[in-house]
């Protein structure tokens, strides 16, 4: 039977959430990347998240071997990779069966039925098969042998063994979402073309496949229409997508050249922070030196020495690391030496939950070492701002001669979203307090008198020797002291100097009211789902909502108090036990705060922070 | 390079101002003469000297040398160090530290220093006790010692610092006893020279909590007979006469006495520090009786710092990218308007 197939116009839409699910081995990212890059070279705001099982290569067709990437474009602005799934690529059962629960009912789901054998069901621990029992009515179920179409449209292309053929099926169903979604299979083209330039045949055979899936997608009478996701308004400028942790690592190579300072980082492999050591061991074009070093400790003292002699000196880790290196900060806190400490926070205590997300070293950051230790910590709160906080915690280390620590998170570290790129010229200037030869007030022990940061004079530089060390030092001299008054001052002028970075630091601005009935507050990672949830609130009319979103931990900005005074009622949401709350209760003890937590290694989403809201307005 | 002779340097300008707060008797005085007397004559600039150390009694001496210092946290001190040099290679830079810094807390970072081959100069005052913490049996403690910590004696089996070092791949090992200020000028100085991760054990009595245990093999009267000195090239001789010396029999290290059994001195060993092979080094290393002291083993290998900067020149040499903005408007960039 042939049916006249009619053309139809693209329906319009203004958001969409697209997750691909398969095994390890099916190739998911790189299908998300794909679509995530040609969707923003159409002009798309985006957010991306990857979920990759902790098993390094778990057995194939298993539960916990699905790898999955999801991506949320938009016409209009988009702060979440999206809680819920409007379509859903499965490539196999165990897809299929771990990542329903996202779907909303009444969503697309794609499946490879090639893939939904006797046996791979049974390790998906169906029991019977979903497509044919019924269990799926409440979606919209499109049934695509794609391994056997795949096949077929590689029948001609020489070259091919069995396995390539099998894996080059992502390409099938990439192409079908591009017709889905009226996308040009352009950039992925010229990727195929790029990323196989001597190897000819596996241009041909990608670019077939992906075509097949395109036009087997634009002939199937189940897909009945195509959408249209507008480019959305975003400022004007060069953009890229990056990922978190890579935005930090660029933030760093910013940093640095604008202090015309040489980058060393001196780190120890730990998940979910270890892609910026990766990052930026490929720049050594930069003169970047990237040591692994032995342990965490050791990351941090490397670090700590290579700022001694004078470079933009940095350590990353995650929480576990972070408790290990808490003496050496201590140290860098007396030597007072600049140093960035990043933590790119996963679920704790302990070992935790290394593959996902929490905000629970808040705390530690503040106040996880011996002695009256403070030091300056920020948050990074989106994937491409980790560039920002990455530079600004660079920049505040070298003005203020002291450790900083920059809190990220697993889920902005590994989410992906378009950066509108700053070059280093648009970036603010960096003045360090290198000393280089002798002169009045040059001691390294001379403080400047409006920040209290010491001078830096490092080994090399006649006539300005001196020793620094964890022991407490003289005031004015530098020398060791065990005068009793005299470590009184010293702990006071610790304190002072980085209370007095606020002065160094924008002031807090609200979002979307100014004052009112409630004000939302939060921190670091969770800036994307607030934002979002807010907005939502103002849709729907509720006009006295407010978000307060916090960069700077410590010291906060000047203008805080104020700023939360102007509302009713403050609910501060994060994902711990309520840690910035029991600091901001610090700060201000008449404050009354509720509280919004979670801590399920999830980020929040938007119906519950919804729901909480309108129990309060 | 400009030539110490030109600088004219002498040991006053390497000490600093502040009192040194060792124990009166303390070998730890006779080092740090001795590192004051070397540098003046270490074809370096004062202000390239840097001297970091971890915790213990030996880590106070960055305070009282005048060049750049660092007394850090207990055990890092390799890693501190190992961030100067790769900071900036052209810095000359020493490790202090003793054998609870340098083998217990912070025996990751030692073996890892000695592994890496940095260009550090590491010198380990071995006292074979906590000093600074009072009293307690440290890594290279004997067996069956009563410490503070071990009242009934001790029964943790130390460690012997050289064949931990040489079993970490170090390639320059001397030891050398407290009480011999010239040889440690020496081999502070060939240290310096080497280039690579030098380690100097420093056999060193603590007067107040460990003292004379070195005494046997230390004392004036006994030390020739007790104590080889090795010398690259030259025949393992020792004693009063140099009538004594070192034969290899099978897979053991044996002393002979020249004449005797018509042995002659030609039989003797002749000491190969460069020798790659470190099997003959770990034997002289192990050995009892006669304690070696002196280089036993300098064998040289790239540096980690010239590894490095070997590579980053050649990456730069071919890289596309001078300015991170290159970097940042690579790639899959897109216009918005």
């Amino acid at each position: 039977m042939i049916t006249e197939k009619v053309k139809i116009e693209p329906e319009d839409l203004e958001t969409v959430v697209v997750r691909f699910v398969g095994d390890s081995g099916d190739g998911m990212q790189l299908t998300g990347t794909q679509f995530t890059d040609t969707s923003a070279l159409f002009g798309n705001d985006i957010a991306t998240f990857p979920n990759y099982p902790s098993e390094i290569r778990a057995p194939q067709g298993s539960l916990c071997g699905v790898s999955g990437f999801q991506v949320h474009i938009g016409s209009v602005e988009v702060s979440t990779p999206g809680d819920s799934v409007d379509l859903l690529v499965a490539m196999n059962p165990a897809g299929l069966k771990v990542n329903l629960h996202a779907v909303k009912p009444g969503s697309t789901i794609i499946v490879d039925t090639d893939s939904f054998t006797r046996k791979n069901l049974e390790k998906a621990a169906y029991v019977s098969n979903p497509l044919h029992d019924g269990s799926l009515q409440n979606y919209k179920v499109i049934e695509v042998g794609m391994t056997s179409l795949t096949r077929e449209a590689l029948k001609d292309v020489e070259g091919l063994d069995n396995d390539m053929i099998t894996r080059s099926k992502n390409m099938f169903a990439l192409g079908m979402i591009y017709w889905l979604y009226s996308r040009s299979t352009e950039h992925t083209i010229s990727f195929f073309n790029k990323k196989f330039k001597a190897k000819p045949h596996l241009i041909e055979a990608n670019t077939k496949v992906l075509n097949a899936g395109f036009y087997y997608a634009e002939s199937l009478e189940l897909i009945p229409n195509s959408y249209r996701i507008s480019p959305a308004r975003m400022p004007s400028g060069a953009y890229r997508i990056i990922m978190g942790n890579t935005a930090t690592a660029w933030g760093l190579l910013a940093a640095a050249e604008k202090s015309g300072l040489e980058l060393f980082l001196g780190s120890y492999p730990i998940t979910p922070a270890t892609d910026i050591l990766h990052e930026l061991v490929k720049h050594k074009h930069f003169g970047v030196k990237a040591f692994q070093a032995e342990d965490e400790i050791a990351g941090i003292t490397s670090a700590i020495g290579a700022s001694f002699a004078g470079d933009l000196a940095v350590t990353t880790t995650s929480g576990p690391g972070l408790a290990l290196k808490g003496e050496a900060i201590g140290l860098a806190v007396m030597t007072e030496l600049p140093l960035v400490i990043i933590n790119v926070q996963r679920g704790g205590p302990s070992t935790g939950l290394p593959t996902k997300t929490e905000q629970s070293d808040l705390l530690q950051a503040m106040y996880g070492r011996n002695g009256d230790s403070p030091v300056i910590v920020l948050a990074a709160s989106t994937p491409a701002n980790c560039f920002t906080y990455a530079y600004e915690a660079a920049r505040l280390a070298l003005e203020h001669m002291t450790p900083v620590i920059l809190l990220t998170d697993g889920y902005i570290a590994n989410g992906s979203a378009p950066w509108r790129i700053k070059s280093v010229a648009e970036m603010p200037p960096i003045h360090t307090r290198r000393v280089k030869e002798i002169t009045e007030n040059g001691s390294p022990f001379d403080r400047d008198k409006q920040t209290l940061a010491r001078n830096w004079a490092v080994p090399g530089t006649p006539g300005l020797e001196h020793r620094v060390g964890g022991l407490e030092k003289d005031s004015v001299s530098g020398n060791v002291s065990h005068v009793p008054e005299n470590h009184e001052r010293m702990t006071h002028i610790r304190a002072e100097k980085v209370r007095r970075v606020k002065y160094n630091i924008p002031c807090l601005k609200t979002e979307f009211a100014d004052s009112g009935d409630l004000l939302v507050v939060g921190w670091g990672g969770t800036y994307g789902a607030l934002h979002s949830a807010v907005k939502h609130m103002h849709k729907e009319g509720y006009s006295n909502i407010g978000l307060a979103h916090f960069n700077y931990i410590n010291p906060l900005p000047r203008n805080t108090a104020k700023v939360l005074a102007r509302f009713k009622r403050i609910l501060v949401c994060e994902l711990n036990n309520g840690q910035f709350a029991s600091l901001l209760k610090m700060h201000f003890h008449n404050l009354k705060l509720l509280q919004y937590n979670k801590i399920q290694g999830l980020p929040f989403s938007n119906d519950e922070l919804i729901q909480q809201f309108k129990q309060l307005v | 390079m400009e030539t110490t002779a030109g600088k004219g340097y002498t040991f006053k300008d390497f000490a600093s101002d502040q009192e040194v707060r060792w124990c009166p008797g303390c070998d730890d005085y006779v080092v740090l003469r001795a590192m004051q007397k070397a540098l003046p004559e270490m074809n370096v600039k004062k202000e390239d000297v840097v001297f970091i150390s971890g915790i213990g009694c030996s880590s106070r001496f960055p305070y009282y040398m005048d060049t750049y210092g660092m007394h850090s946290i207990h055990g890092r001190a390799p890693g501190i160090a190992t961030g100067v040099k790769l900071a900036n290679p052209h810095l000359s830079v020493w490790v202090m530290t003793g054998d609870g810094d340098s083998m217990a807390i912070g025996g990751n970072h030692f073996i890892h220093a000695l592994r890496r081959n940095v260009d550090l100069n590491i010198v380990m005052f071995n006292n074979e006790i906590y000093g600074l913490t009072k009293g307690q049996f440290s890594p290279t403690t004997a067996l069956d010692k009563k410490t503070k910590s071990s009242p009934y004696g001790n029964t943790q089996p130390p460690f012997s610092p050289g064949e931990l070092a040489l079993g970490a791949n170090g390639r320059f090992f001397a030891r050398i006893a407290g009480n011999s200020p010239k040889e440690i000028i020496q081999l502070l100085m060939e240290a310096h020279q080497f280039k690579g991760t030098s380690l100097i054990e420093v056999l060193q009595n603590c007067v107040i909590f460990n003292n004379g245990c070195y005494e046997h093999l230390t004392n004036k009267e006994v030390k020739e007979d007790k104590q080889i000195f090795l010398e690259h090239g030259k025949p393992m001789l020792f004693g009063k006469n140099k009538e004594k010396g070192l034969v290899l029999t099978g897979l053991k290290l044996e002393v002979v006495t020249i004449g005797e059994n018509g042995i002659t001195p030609n039989e003797v060993l002749v000491h190969d520090a460069k020798e790659p092979d470190p099997t003959l080094h770990q034997m002289l290393v192990r050995l009892h009786y006669p304690l070696v002291t002196g280089i036993i083993r300098s064998v040289e290998d790239l540096t980690l710092e010239e590894r490095e900067e070997a590579l980053t020149a050649r990456i730069k040499a071919k890289s596309d990218f001078a300015k991170a903005d290159d970097l940042f408007f690579s790639g899959a960039t897109y216009q918005v308007n």
